[in-house]
């Protein structure tokens, strides 16, 4: 059989008569032609990917040495936290940088990401014909969270050991099955040894499969569509007598170069927690998780690490006596939607379904049956709904934790702004933002925090922190669940045909 | 075969019967493997009830076993711990431990002390809290201190999620937990001697 001609010649030919090694090349790097006006925020899709390989790299070494075992060993210590805290951070040569940089690295993976995903909201990079690129982007922001969350047990320190406890029992307020579930999740009736062993295979294997599968899939899509940029302007749009984009310059070698400026940087900060601050006062690693895991006392201050924060102080802020006024915020929320949709039929289909769920969850349809009397039916609606229905101030938590970051999903078709780019909205859309983050940080900051920090509110006996929280909590879900109404209102600027770009 | 032929029906039955015997057979995989995540029979093996000498606990403090893997608090209540129970009653959610409880309330709990009567002083309740599962830290002492309201009666709060209990392991209402610290089944052998899981009805 004849072989296909190549433009190549030598070894690289050789090969890509077997393998597409030039077209890969070419479709992703040295003819994938980005727009020429990226900014800094454009570093952290490439300092992710860097982080990643830093995690990949440093875990592979850790596994070498590490056991995950909760039985005690003859000095009385835990397999595991010894594994960790004696032989990897005292033992291993070199043990304790890669360790450090490992627990760093994590840390780092969430600022960059965090930063990642506020560049994609500032610039609507999740707009058409970008949206499953925002959707894998999504999906690995969950394992991200799915991989920080079983990687912090295995230590088995004090930390380690109430932060699992907490989000397996999360599972046992789902009504019905969530007990027998977090038993099933756990392996045992308490967090032990079985549960150590299988967050160590999702740790080190599972999840990161899956991560670099979504990695991958996030990177095609994206090089399918092309990537956005700061004036959320198509630079396919525009294209000279070879086809390619006016305002597009190859990947290779501009942004490469580009890229590692933002890798030296990023080195620059990241070598120097690891060297002199991998504890990060407290943040990165928790003094508490140098304690051995105590499975019949709780540190007297438990929270998780700074990441989850902001998600956590949610959870805390749903409390019974905050329900009502959540439902009073959706209901709010999804009337100010409707009248905003106008002719806009999907809009408004959407919020039907969203009113149709409250509706079944706070068991409207077991109360009406009720009062009709056909009670054999109520039973069975309320049955299921009574347990969902207000009471539970912890399921709701949980789901309204879940909502919060799942609802990133929904972004794509929450924001109806007839432009993309934050550059080109109504200035006070830029305060909404401002409030959004804002939020964001307050949760996170309360989420360190133990309950009740900022005392009670004078008159009305009520816990400031918390108080604020749930304040918190409606303005990071109404950014989201008000966002088809706001984002289209106000006088928005004329979006340029082709981007700005001053040359250096 | 050709585009415009109609496809052979028969081979189209065939063709989803192949695939609906692959699809239960694929799924009848996935049971070994999901099942693998239930506790083991050693996890199921352990949970015996214990034997706890209580004859060193003082008034007023408090003494943890465990059970299950998990902590059994043995709270030896003063007086004035029992007296702060009648303040408290109706603040919190459920005095009388009327919902309904995972660990089922013995029916010698289900009183507003939330232990035996002939032993009112001893309040033995597993030291999980009821929202999250993380063991609340004692804060015994009336009064106020941080994280607490200033009229404190004196009890138990959560660090995770500020939880707090009374002196007889009752939620506070409007906190994040909404059942009360459980109480296990329990006995005393002598009036030194308690044994945790065990009663008159037999193990838990």
């Amino acid at each position: 059989m004849a072989m296909k001609e190549t433009e190549a010649t030598g070894i690289i030919g050789w090969v890509d008569q077997r393998f597409p090694l030039l077209s890969l090349w070419k479709e992703h790097l040295s003819e994938y032609y980005a727009p020429k006006n990226f900014n800094f925020w454009y570093f952290f899709g490439s300092l992710a990917l860097l982080v990643l390989v830093i995690q990949l790299v440093t875990g592979i070494f850790l596994v070498m040495h590490y056991k995950p075992d909760a039985s005690l060993n003859a000095a009385e210590l835990p397999g595991a936290f010894f594994s960790v805290e004696g032989y990897i951070m005292r033992e291993v040569p070199w043990g304790d940088l890669i360790r450090n940089m490992h627990s760093t690295g994590a840390s780092a993976f969430f600022i960059v990401v965090y930063l990642h995903m506020f560049r994609g909201l500032m610039y609507g990079s999740y707009r058409k014909p970008r949206e499953l690129v925002w959707i894998f982007g999504c999906m690995i922001f969950l394992c991200l969270m799915a991989e920080a969350f079983f990687g912090y047990l295995l230590p088995w320190g004090q930390m380690s050991y109430w932060g699992a406890q907490v989000i397996v029992n999360l599972f046992s307020a789902i009504p019905l099955i969530g007990p027998d579930l977090s038993v099933w999740i756990r392996g045992d009736f308490v967090v032990g040894d079985a549960t150590l062993n299988r967050f160590f295979a999702f740790h080190v294997i599972a999840i990161p499969l899956v991560l670099l599968g979504l990695v991958a899939a996030h990177i095609m899509a994206l090089h399918e569509v092309g990537s956005n940029n700061p004036d959320g302007v198509e630079i396919k749009d525009k294209k000279d007598a070879n086809g390619k984009p006016l305002d597009g310059i190859p990947f290779h070698p501009y942004y490469t170069v580009h890229d590692l400026v933002g890798v030296v940087g990023f080195l620059f900060l990241f070598s120097a927690v690891v060297f002199f601050a991998p504890e990060m006062g407290g943040y990165f690693q928790e003094a508490n998780n140098y304690i051995p895991a105590d499975p019949l006392k709780t540190p007297s201050h438990i929270a998780p690490v700074w990441y989850f924060t902001p998600y956590y102080s949610i959870l805390r802020a749903t409390t019974s006596s905050f329900i009502p006024w959540l439902w009073t915020f959706f209901a709010i929320a999804a009337v100010r939607v409707y009248l905003s949709a106008h002719s806009n039929q999907a809009t408004k289909r959407a919020v039907r379904g969203f009113v149709a769920v409250l509706f079944l969850a706070m068991g409207v349809p077991g109360i009406v049956l009720k009062m009709i009397g056909l009670k054999a039916l109520a039973g069975f609606s309320i049955g299921g709904a009574a347990i969902f229905m207000g009471i539970d101030a912890k399921f709701w938590g949980v789901v309204l934790m879940g909502v919060s970051v799942l609802i990133f999903f929904g972004l794509p078709w929450l924001d109806q702004s007839p432009v993309k780019s934050i550059r080109y909205r109504p200035d006070w859309h830029k305060t909404v933002y401002g409030v959004f983050v804002a939020a964001f940080l307050i949760l996170g900051y309360l989420g360190v925090k133990a309950p009740g920090v900022w005392g009670s509110l004078p008159y009305i006996n009520l816990d400031t922190a918390q108080t604020v929280s749930q304040l918190c909590t409606l303005l990071y879900l109404g950014f989201f669940l008000l966002m088809p109404w706001w984002s289209k209102m106000g006088t928005f600027k004329p979006v340029p045909d082709r981007v700005t770009f001053k040359a250096h | 075969m050709s585009d415009n032929q109609p496809a052979d029906s028969s081979r189209r039955f065939w063709l989803k019967a192949t695939c609906v015997a692959g699809g239960v057979a694929g799924v009848a995989t996935a049971v070994p493997f999901v099942s693998t995540f239930q506790p083991s029979e050693r996890a199921k093996a352990a949970g015996a009830p214990v034997e706890v000498d209580i004859g060193d606990i003082r008034p007023g403090e408090k003494k943890v076993a465990e059970w299950r893997g998990k902590p059994v608090w043995i709270l030896r209540r003063t007086p004035e711990m029992l007296a702060s129970l009648k303040v408290t009653e109706a603040q919190v959610l459920d005095p009388n431990s009327e919902e309904h409880y995972a660990l089922a309330t013995p029916d010698y709990a289900r009183n507003d002390i939330r232990a035996r009567k002939d032993h009112q002083e001893y309040l033995v309740v597993v030291g999980i809290c009821s929202h999250l599962g993380c063991s609340p830290s004692d804060k015994l002492a009336a009064g106020a201190q941080p994280s607490l309201p200033d009229d404190w009666s004196g009890g138990f709060l959560c660090p995770c999620h500020g939880s707090t209990f009374d002196l007889a392991g009752r939620v506070y209402q409007n906190k994040p937990a909404n059942r009360n610290l459980d109480v296990p089944p329990y006995m005393f052998l002598t009036d030194t001697r308690i044994i945790i899981g065990k009663d008159e009805k037999g193990e838990a």
